[in-house]
């Protein structure tokens, strides 16, 4: 299992990126991702980021038309917020797995 | 007598009817299953009736000829299953109950989830090829069309059989070419995914294929939504792509009844156990195919593979023994890539199609993650063993486990 130094923290992440722990996720982490990625987290940000570990702690399976349908975020609000795939780039400043509906 | 229930006479409920039929005996327990539709269709072939390779009689079949004697079968319209009562019941009243429910409902495509997509050029510019219907309007277009715009969308994950649209391009390379219209039709791949499939090492390798055929690319677009008068796709990112041919992948979702009767996901997919194939709530109904919400191909290959599982566990539920066996993800997919020639995948859950030979390894004679004659030929075989073998239920060379024998790392 990699290891990556993230916001001064040795967190375990795939060969992807994608964090393996999700106990090991805290906000730093996850504004540094965020730049990474080219994003600024906003308090809006950090709500959808809530959401979508909380989804996830319940296992439930995450895509984007499940959480555009979810009433929580609108498609086209989920895509301003994480430009370009949404759901990959959440997801891994989320901390969480890489959704596996793509199969 | 004690009852076994199938909903759905697909590939799933009609191998699963044709295994239990044989195991159960015929004094103890009826076997019922409830469809719709007479009609079986051979669903892979629908890939190759718009290039006329396969017609009408290639993937039309009526259903009663695969499923065995001695079982009952409805066609008649389901209305709601009721689980916490172990009944199921039908658009015309009547009631069904069962000992162990067996859901192979299947996936179908839905088309009506983007706006547009069924507007004014639905079937005249705008096509599906998941359809009899689709692909025979389809087949009739390509016949006299000349260019220039082919662009092949998918609109979302999951979907059935997630190569048929890489092997729909390809053919659709083959086929121009040989018509001597290439040069006037620029074929391109539009997908939600980063790439040209799902798993790395096979994208790598189809995604190199497209380009050597000068397919072009485009990855990560989800689409919203059609433009009929401007003839283009738009994303939710607001990115356009005109067309003169549409070639759509709709959404799939699971059928209605699984969203009725509450058993399903926001996309009607029933929630059951990945491995033991049992509904999460219900341990007497289990789920075999596209109706559930594996994460895995949604593809026949696998509802075969399941199905030997699904047969294990389901003679252990009924015998009040904990269920022994566990489904893997094994996933078998003969890949056209056209000009005669084919690829071949095989994988599950945990590893990713890798290159090698299959199924004898150094042998083969099939040969994975690569293009091979021998591969082409194994798909067009494989319609004659999907009507004489695989539906009857009867056994197959191949185990339900995927094993890497004769893979390379």
């Amino acid at each position: 299992m990699a290891q990556k130094v993230i916001a001064g923290i040795s967190v375990d992440v795939n060969d992807e990126g994608y964090m393996t722990d999700r106990t090991q996720w805290t906000k730093d982490i996850a504004r540094e991702i965020a730049r990474e990625e080219g994003i600024e987290l906003t308090e809006k940000h950090y709500s959808v980021i809530e959401f979508l570990r909380e989804k996830q702690a319940k296992g439930e399976t995450l895509t984007i038309r499940s959480v555009g349908t979810s009433g929580f975020i609108d498609i086209k609000g989920f895509y301003q917020l994480f430009p370009g795939a949404p759901m990959k780039k959440a997801a891994k400043i989320s901390g969480i797995p890489k959704p596996a509906s793509c199969v | 007598m004690k009852k076994l229930l199938i909903l759905g006479a697909g590939t799933g409920g009609t191998i699963m009817a044709n295994k239990m039929r044989k195991l159960l005996e015929r004094d103890e327990w009826e076997i019922t299953i409830v469809d719709q539709y007479k009609t079986h269709y051979y669903q892979p072939g629908f890939l190759f009736m718009p290039f006329g390779y396969y017609n009408k009689h290639d993937v039309v079949k009526p259903k009663t000829s695969f499923i065995p004697f001695g079982v009952n079968v409805i066609f008649r319209e389901i209305e709601r299953i009721d689980a916490a009562s172990n009944s199921v019941h039908l658009k015309d009243g009547t009631n069904l109950r069962y000992d162990f429910l067996i859901i192979a409902t299947g996936t179908r495509t839905a088309p009506e989830e983007t706006p547009g997509l069924m507007g004014p050029l639905w079937h005249k510019q705008i096509f599906d090829f998941y359809t009899y219907e689709g692909a025979s309007a389809l087949a009739g277009f390509f016949k006299t069309w000349k260019g220039k715009e082919l662009v092949l969308n998918i609109a979302d994950m999951p979907i059935k059989c997630p190569v048929a649209p890489l092997e729909f391009v390809m053919f659709a390379d083959a086929f121009f070419t040989e018509r001597n219209l290439r040069n006037d039709v620029n074929i391109t791949y539009v997908t939600p995914l980063s790439g040209a499939f799902t798993k790395p090492r096979a994208s790598k390798v189809l995604g190199e294929l497209l380009v050597q055929k000068n397919i072009n690319i485009v990855p990560d677009f989800y689409m919203e939504r059609v433009d009929n008068d401007k003839k283009a796709i738009i994303s939710y990112d607001e990115r356009e792509i005109p067309f003169d041919c549409l070639i759509t992948v709709p959404v799939h979702k699971g059928d209605p009844v699984i969203g009725r009767s509450g058993l399903g996901d926001e996309m009607d997919f029933v929630k059951a156990d990945k491995y033991t194939l049992q509904q999460i709530e219900f341990p007497n109904v289990f789920v075999i195919g596209d109706a559930g919400n594996f994460p895995t191909s949604k593809a026949g290959s696998v509802v075969h593979f399941q199905a030997d599982v699904l047969t294990e566990n389901l003679m252990c539920a009924i015998e009040d023994r904990p269920l022994t066996e566990k489904f893997d993800g094994h996933s078998n997919c003969y890949i056209e890539t056209g000009f005669g020639k084919g690829a071949l995948i095989d994988f599950n859950y945990d590893t990713e199609p890798l290159p090698g030979s299959f199924p004898f390894p150094g042998i083969g004679p099939f040969g994975l993650l690569k293009e091979t004659r021998t591969n082409h030929y194994g798909k067009l075989m494989f319609r004659w063993i999907y009507w004489h073998i695989l539906l009857k239920g009867k056994e197959m060379p191949i185990d339900s486990k995927m094993t890497m024998a004769g893979k390379k790392m």
